[in-house]
């Protein structure tokens, strides 16, 4: 019986291996997307063709290198500024991943130690974060949003906090009900009875358990972090008005769109490459760190 | 010598005030240092509750309403909260009923052993890694330094258990509670782990309160024995002796009901209804009584 057990596992270096090749085509997908979407915004100033503000009023409105009266040099063409479109793509991404890293890391770290709270303490401390939960959940985010940009001004922290304000919540309510869920397995009252306090098991014992759960919602926010700031962008209240945006591209599309459908087209496609590449990144995670699944 | 454990008439309640139902009525047990006792009764006598009263994980809507348990001549009750948790896991440890879902899925098994270890000798994660591995060893597992690296859902039931037996008796307990450890077993692995427990429980000189609902591993490795029916103790003695001649009808009925191998399957009898009927008659007069009294 005990042979029978030791047979199935390795030792820990094959059980990586086995785990990476288990993560299977969403994992390297996803990987790939991000990790490109974020390369391009590190090293936008070596690859971009061309200043991103840059304008060349002769040069406008030209269609994609490989189309009939394309430029070469302009290898996605240009906006009716003259302005290339591919380096606006690749610093508009700078915008989409600081914000989506970095609103999507403090919401998780809100929501996640606010969820904890709720759900391990229960009563009127539960009852109150819950209600706050429903009470911001009802109203519009991107209203919300608004509101926010209007009151501290457009910026990149303005956006990022509008983001932090209303996702929050998402993580807090997973959380709290994962928490409550996992306080009433077993392992929870034996880790009780070693003698652990209230925080000893919720970051020992409960945390590791949220692992999964969280690495997964962490890279959908990110995917909707992208999104709120392409919104925000298209109505002019993110970023200063001269920094390129995918949303504030669209914006400028829009009204050529007769005329130059690429300029559109091209951020739009950006966008859901991004978005679906953090949402498969969770997914394949999700599968590799779940040691349950590991099988 | 002080005893290790001395419960005495405890009164156990759940759920509210108007509604609460009487768990455990005047329930009294002793269990002395080094001595294994076996608290047996059916499903339903309050033996859980007791050895849960006794850790301090009774359910949330669960309350003491009177009596005491010492431990070593301290009183478990009154104690602060820290204090109490001081001596979980390392004075009084637990053996949980069901190994399948007491460890914790998302750690190795290593690391669960480590985490308890650190606790509460503040041993370096190394030198708990290592006498992890001794306590899997003493507990008959092949392969410690492996089985250390492995998740609990790699590992067989039998394993587990025998992990969870090598956590309670990780710290040199003087009194390990195992709650009914063997149920969840096959009866080959049962046998097992009854000789474990006792090999480690006379290496480590620990008293056991050993609940359970079958008389035959009573028989096997407790000295003394309490039966226990609807939260009241109804007999108490040297388990030779009580087997032998039963002083309550209850356990001469419960003994009757209990297959033998010498015996013909014809000659076990169900536990009367009437016996059962007029014990829990008793029990509600005696709540009666008590509410009387308080009121």
């Amino acid at each position: 019986m005990v042979d029978l057990a030791l047979d199935s596992a390795a030792g820990p270096s094959s059980r990586w291996t086995a785990a990476l090749r288990r993560g299977g085509p969403r994992l390297w997908l996803g990987a790939a997307l991000v990790g490109v979407l974020v390369l391009v915004a590190l090293a936008a100033p070596l690859i971009a063709p061309h200043d991103p503000l840059e304008q060349d009023l002769m040069s406008a409105q030209l269609p994609p290198a490989w189309t009939s009266g394309g430029d070469p040099a302009y290898f996605l063409g240009t906006d009716s500024l003259g302005r290339c479109v591919l380096s606006r793509l690749i610093y508009s991404a700078r915008t989409a991943v600081a914000v989506a890293l970095v609103a999507a890391t403090l919401a998780a770290a809100i929501g996640i130690v606010l969820g904890l709270v709720a759900g391990s303490f229960g009563g009127w401390i539960d009852q109150l974060t819950s209600r706050l939960i429903d009470v911001w959940m009802a109203f519009p985010p991107v209203l919300l949003s608004i509101v926010l940009a209007a009151v501290i001004g457009a910026g990149l922290t303005s956006v990022i906090a509008a983001i932090v304000v209303v996702d929050w919540t998402r993580f807090a309510r997973v959380v709290r009900a994962e928490t409550m869920v996992q306080l009433k397995r077993d392992y929870a009252a034996a880790a009780r009875a070693i003698g652990l306090g209230r925080g000893g098991i919720l970051r020992l014992e409960i945390l590791p358990n949220l692992v999964p759960l969280v690495v997964t919602l962490l890279a959908v926010e990110m995917g909707i972090a992208i999104l709120v700031e392409v919104i925000l962008s298209f109505v002019g209240i993110s970023v200063a008005g001269d920094t390129p945006t995918w949303g504030g591209m669209i914006a400028e599309g829009r009204q050529i769109v007769y005329q130059a459908p690429w300029i559109m087209a091209l951020p739009i496609a950006c966008i859901i490459l991004s978005v679906i590449g953090f949402n498969l990144l969770g997914d394949g995670l999700r599968t590799l760190l779940d040691p349950v699944q590991r099988r | 010598m002080t005893a290790a454990l001395t419960v005495r008439d405890l009164h156990v309640a759940i759920g509210h005030r108007g509604s609460a139902t009487n768990v455990l009525r005047g329930a009294s047990l002793e269990v002395g240092a080094g001595e294994v006792r076996g608290l047996v009764g059916e499903t339903g006598a309050g033996k859980s509750m007791l050895g849960r009263a006794v850790l301090g994980l009774l359910p949330a809507n669960a309350v003491i309403t009177g009596g005491t348990i010492q431990f070593e001549g301290r009183d478990l009750v009154a104690m602060p909260e820290p204090e109490r948790r001081g001596l979980l896991g390392r004075r009084i440890a637990l053996i949980p009923q069901d190994p399948m879902t007491s460890l914790n899925p998302v750690k190795q098994v290593g690391a669960q052993i480590a985490a308890l270890l650190r606790h509460h000798l503040a041993l370096s994660k190394r030198d708990a890694l290592s006498r992890a591995e001794e306590l899997l060893a003493e507990v008959a597992i092949r392969e410690p330094r492996r089985v250390l690296q492995l998740y609990p859902h790699e590992i067989s039931g039998g394993m587990r258990q025998r992990v969870l037996i090598a956590m309670a008796f990780a710290c040199d307990p003087s009194l390990v509670i195992a709650d009914e450890p063997t149920t969840a077993l096959d009866v080959t692995v049962q046998r097992q782990v009854l000789q474990l427990v006792e090999r480690l429980r006379q290496r480590h000189g620990a008293a056991i309160l050993f609940v359970t609902h079958d008389l035959g591993v009573v028989a096997k490795i407790c000295r003394t024995m309490t039966v226990l029916h609807a939260g009241r103790v109804l007999e108490e003695g040297e388990t030779a002796d009580v087997l032998a001649e039963p002083r309550h009808p209850y356990t001469r009925a419960l003994l009757a009901a209990t297959p033998r191998a010498d015996r013909p399957a014809e000659a076990l009898r169900p536990v009367p209804q009437a016996l059962i009927e007029n014990l829990w008659a008793e029990a509600r007069r005696l709540d009666r009584q008590s509410a009387t009294a308080m009121s």
